[in-house]
């Protein structure tokens, strides 16, 4: 026992990764039949998970931006790849946030599925295992592989427990988002050896590599095949069309997951990689993701408005909301990049939210059209209020974490151009109103169906899922300064590192792009000391 | 020198070949399982003479054979590869009623042919290597001989075959014409005269090779039998040479051209990298139509053919250990693959098709959790030894300056995705509406998937070693 604890102090990120992992090797062992004790298993594994990641928000210290609870071990030294994981300020929010959002979203799944059970517990605890590897790896072949291994049990929990067209949904689901990543490999290995032919080191320690700047010429191609990649996950306009499909077909844990998690490892792979080690090429694509993301706002909203499945809707909000989240980043300012931080972790538990309660909705009625409901509220009190709540939070009430982080969002991108901040805010007009309307339709109003009298109210379990959740909302409408407090030197240090100085200087002739021996200019940037 | 004692693992794996015909008269019923386990003593007993040669660096034959790292990497995989198919053939051959001693015997000279392919340094070696694999192979591959298919399939690559091994011939006439001497020592030589470089009946030469290589590791547009004769042969001998005989081929090809006629490079790097180009696009896309489960892999086997030939382009000694390597995995996760199909597969070509594969999942959970894992290999997919592959290759192009090429090979490997995939959604994403065995997995199969499930992951989880080792076999290549 003691070695335990000692080992988890010493390697607390590596304990917290894995261990969904070893709790799925040890569910294949058991028993198919033995269904309740597979679920409760999958949940208690998940549930001590979120409860080890508690030490980290503790022992966070909020005064540096260095990584923090580092781990280095060498992995394939040939080629100067290790096992490294550390967290900073904007990691350590998603950390937690994957950690929390799972027990739940395993909970939720408690009755809904009801096929092939184990499986679907392995591929939960598999998928945890994989997302939390995304977002604690800092060396970039780590990061490669979790990120690309992640994909698999999405998959299968999209293409087995799916909906009725799932399989083409998780085939596109997959096939989009690794076509992306594939080129972000090649990215990867350009990045490698232009490192190595500067500082003469084969690395690909995403610390290391951050110290060199590559020129401008290549970074933008770079930029572009790891953006590329990303925006394919956030997603960004126009590539958001793999979203709807796999949102509405997964099952309603795996949506939870998608919205949730999956969805800001885009908005983190800009903040991670694209940012810090492409600056020139971050501040020449600023108008153009900005475009993008506004477009992006609008357009999610509208489609919104006008769909009849309150699933597709909420999936097509999620584009709207990424939209914001990627204008905040991109206005390189700490209002807007905090904001932005934030509202991932907002959109992460309110949408998480609110597809957590479609999802209950279709457990009762079997069916997600709005005009299947109306006056729901009679019949669920209980339930009328949680989606009063959540659905507020999505607007952005006052009060509620979506405020805070789409206000800050806003006056970042104010300060950093004026007509986007414009366009951006008629997004929140918009939000209200398809949001707003649909609560309307589905909630209020007489019942017109049969079926609708017959619903009964939340029970324990459901009401268990949604109460965390709504507290997180309250906490960080009312109280979001400790979050900003971890967040802000991380912040602070990714703004310099956008705008450190470039020493431009011809370093020595490489092989690159166009071929042999063709002269390429270099800048080589001294470590920023703070 | 002759050095005889040199040549022990292929005098190993000949005798025992010999062996097994005259064990096979024995008046015994169970003596095809004695077959078998002779065969696989047998060749693991070359496999460990073979691993002791390490850093051996000897010569025999006057020169005509070298006992260098790189051979004994290459014949190490081809020993490997012959114990898999034979694990994998003693119940497949009981059922397709083919249980003749003879094909234990040919999969032995086919591999003993292998072995020579690896270590021949010189052009008649290669060649008479290339004719000893052939040969076999071709009998191998009309062995279900009741089947018009397997006939037809044995006819069409002799024929083709036949016709390349003609090529190859010319090629090493003309350049013998050229050089008067057809050791790969003396061809380095004549290279390293300026004017050598231009001689317009050597270039001749060196083109007519290139094409009878071409053929054996089948490249578009060298491929056209290939899906035919991988859909015909018995599946063990589809794996067998889908493997074996690629891996012995690119082995050859790597000396011959990566190192003999390095010199050369200009003129044979822009071909090689317009034929990787084509042989990805085309492989994987027309993989995507394939409706039998064979002739998609035959596909794939042309687009992975395609992905090595990129690493070939590279031109440095990463792009070559990175060869070495992804043959390995290779290896293992095709003969993974195949050794699935083999055992899902029922008389009289039953089970073939991509959708027979409907819910396999629930009814063999094992089975397909194994056949994913190879998919998602071959997909390159991590943490699969596939992607360390893919990721190795993929790295030599970036580091030789051909990052268009890398690009058109990632791409190449996202269409691929698609058709592995389906396999998986065919496996996993149906209900079952059938039984697919007769019985439980035969033993020797499932040990042979096992083996090859395990190299496949470790190959991706800690691959570290055996990077080293590939790295390390290329090491006294001379240029």
């Amino acid at each position: 026992m003691q070695a335990i604890t000692t080992f988890f102090w010493e390697h607390p990120l590596t304990v917290i990764t894995f261990s969904p992992l070893l709790g799925a090797l040890i569910l294949l062992f058991l028993n198919k039949r033995d269904v309740s004790l597979i679920k409760s298993l999958a949940f208690i594994v998940s549930l001590i998970d979120f409860f080890l990641s508690l030490h980290l928000y503790f022992y966070f210290q909020s005064d540096t931006y260095e990584m923090q609870f580092l781990e280095k071990i060498p992995w394939i030294p040939d080629w100067g790849i290790s096992y490294q994981v550390g967290i900073d300020g904007i990691s350590l929010f998603l950390v937690l946030l994957t950690t929390f959002l799972t027990p739940l979203a395993i909970l939720s799944s408690w009755t809904a599925i009801t096929k092939k059970i184990k499986e679907y517990m392995v591929f939960m605890l598999l998928l945890e295992t994989g997302m939390l590897g995304v977002f604690i790896a800092l060396d970039l072949f780590l990061f490669y592989v979790f990120w690309e291994a992640m994909l698999i049990p999405m998959y299968f929990l999209i293409g087995i427990w799916g909906g009725a067209r799932r399989i083409y949904a998780a085939i596109k689901f997959f096939v989009y988002t690794m076509a992306g990543s594939l080129l972000m490999l090649v990215g990867i290995l350009v990045l490698y050896y232009l490192n190595y032919q500067t500082t003469g080191e084969y690395t690909f320690d995403l610390l290391e590599l951050m110290k060199t700047i590559p020129p401008p010429a290549i970074q933008t191609w770079l930029f572009l095949a790891f953006a590329i990649s990303f925006a394919i996950k956030v997603p960004m306009f126009p590539f958001h069309t793999w979203l709807p499909d796999a949102h509405v077909e997964a099952p309603t844990a795996g949506s939870v997951i998608l919205a949730g998690i999956l969805l800001k490892m885009g908005t983190y792979g800009f903040l991670r990689f694209c940012l810090p080690l492409f600056p020139d090429a971050t501040i020449e694509f600023i108008p153009l993701i900005s475009i993008l993301a506004i477009v992006g706002i609008i357009y999610g909203a509208l489609v919104s408005m006008v769909q009849q499945d309150v699933k597709s809707l909420v999936a097509y909000s999620s584009v709207s909301h990424l939209g914001f989240v990627m204008l905040g980043i991109f206005a390189l300012n700490t209002q807007g990049l905090e904001g932005g931080i934030l509202q991932m972790i907002n959109h992460g538990l309110s949408t998480g939210a609110l597809f957590l309660i479609v999802g209950m909705l279709y457990e009762r009625r079997h069916t997600r059209m709005i005009d299947d409901f109306g006056g729901l509220s009679r019949q669920m009190p209980i339930f009328a209020t949680f989606f009063m709540l959540v659905t507020l939070s999505s607007i952005g009430l006052p009060g509620l974490n979506g405020f805070v982080g789409e206000f800050l969002v806003l006056v970042g991108t104010f300060q950093a151009n004026k007509l986007y901040a414009t366009f951006a805010a008629t997004g929140i007009i918009l939000a209200a109103v398809y949001m707003l309307w649909m609560y309307q339709r589905v909630m209020f109003g007489q019942i017109t169906k049969p079926e609708n009298q017959r619903l009964v109210d939340l029970n324990l379990r459901e009401v268990i899922i949604l109460v965390p959740i709504t507290l997180f909302i309250i906490w960080i409408g009312v109280y979001p300064k400790p979050l900003f407090q971890k967040m802000e030197r991380s912040v602070q240090h990714l703004i310099s590192q956008v705008n450190r100085p470039r020493i431009i200087k011809v370093e020595r002739e490489v092989f690159l792009v166009s071929g042999p021996n063709k002269m390429v200019y270099w800048t080589n940037v001294p470590r920023i000391k703070e | 020198m002759i050095n005889l004692s040199l040549l022990t693992p292929e005098i190993i794996v000949l005798i025992t070949a010999l062996i097994v015909l005259i064990l096979d008269l024995l008046p015994w019923r169970g003596r095809k399982v004695l077959l078998a386990t002779v065969g696989v003593l047998g060749t693991v007993g070359a496999l460990l003479i073979t691993m002791g040669q390490w850093d051996l660096r000897e010569e025999a034959f006057y020169g005509m054979v070298a006992i260098d790292n790189f051979s004994v990497y290459f014949k190490a995989l081809f020993l490997i590869i012959c114990t898999l198919t034979i694990l994998l053939s003693i119940n497949y051959i009981t059922r397709g009623g083919i249980d003749l001693g003879e094909y234990y015997s040919l999969v032995l000279l086919a591999t003993f042919g292998y072995m020579f392919m690896a270590s021949g340094t010189d052009l008649i070696t290669i060649f008479l290597a290339l004719e000893i694999l052939s040969l076999a192979v071709y009998i191998l591959a009309g062995f279900m001989r009741h089947s018009p298919k397997s006939n037809e399939s044995a006819f069409k690559y002799f024929l083709l075959g036949a016709f390349s091994s003609a090529f190859l011939l010319y090629g090493i006439a003309n350049i013998y014409g050229v050089v008067g001497n057809t050791n790969l020592k003396d061809i380095a030589q004549y290279l390293s005269q300026e004017a050598a470089l231009k001689n317009p009946l050597f270039l001749a030469g060196m083109g007519l090779l290139l094409v009878g290589f071409g053929f054996k590791v089948a490249i578009v547009p060298f491929h056209m039998w290939t899906p035919d004769v991988y859909e015909g042969s018995p599946t063990t001998v589809t794996a067998f040479m889908a493997v074996g005989t690629k891996a012995a081929s690119f082995a050859a090809f790597l000396r011959v051209f990566f190192y003999t006629l390095e010199p050369l490079k200009g003129q044979w790097v822009p071909v090689l990298w317009l034929l990787a180009a084509v042989t990805i696009i085309f492989g994987n896309t027309v993989a995507i139509y394939q409706k039998n489960i064979k002739r998609m892999l035959a596909y794939s086997a042309i687009a992975h053919a395609g992905y090595i030939l990129v690493a070939m382009v590279a031109g440095n000694d990463l792009g070559s250990s990175s060869i070495l390597y992804y043959l390995l995995v290779y290896s293992l996760m095709n003969l993974g693959a195949f050794g699935v199909v083999i055992i899902v597969e029922k008389k009289e070509e039953e089970n073939l098709t991509i959708s027979d594969y409907r819910g396999l999942a629930y009814k063999h959970p094992m089975l397909s959790a194994a056949m994913s894992l190879f998919l998602l290999s071959l997909a390159g997919i991590p943490p699969t030894g596939g992607f360390v592959g893919k990721f190795y290759i993929f790295s030599a192009a970036v580091s030789g300056g051909y990052v268009g090429l890398a690009i058109i090979g990632v791409l190449g490997s996202a269409i691929a995705l698609y058709y592995y995939l389906r396999i998986i959604v065919y496996m996993y994403m149906y209900d079952p509406e059938k039984e697919f065995l007769d019985g439980p997995v035969p033993f020797f199969s499932a040990a042979a998937l096992v083996i090859t499930a395990i190299g496949t992951i470790l190959l991706g989880i800690t691959p570290a070693r055996i990077l080293e080792l590939a790295h390390y076999s290329i090491s006294y290549l001379g240029h």
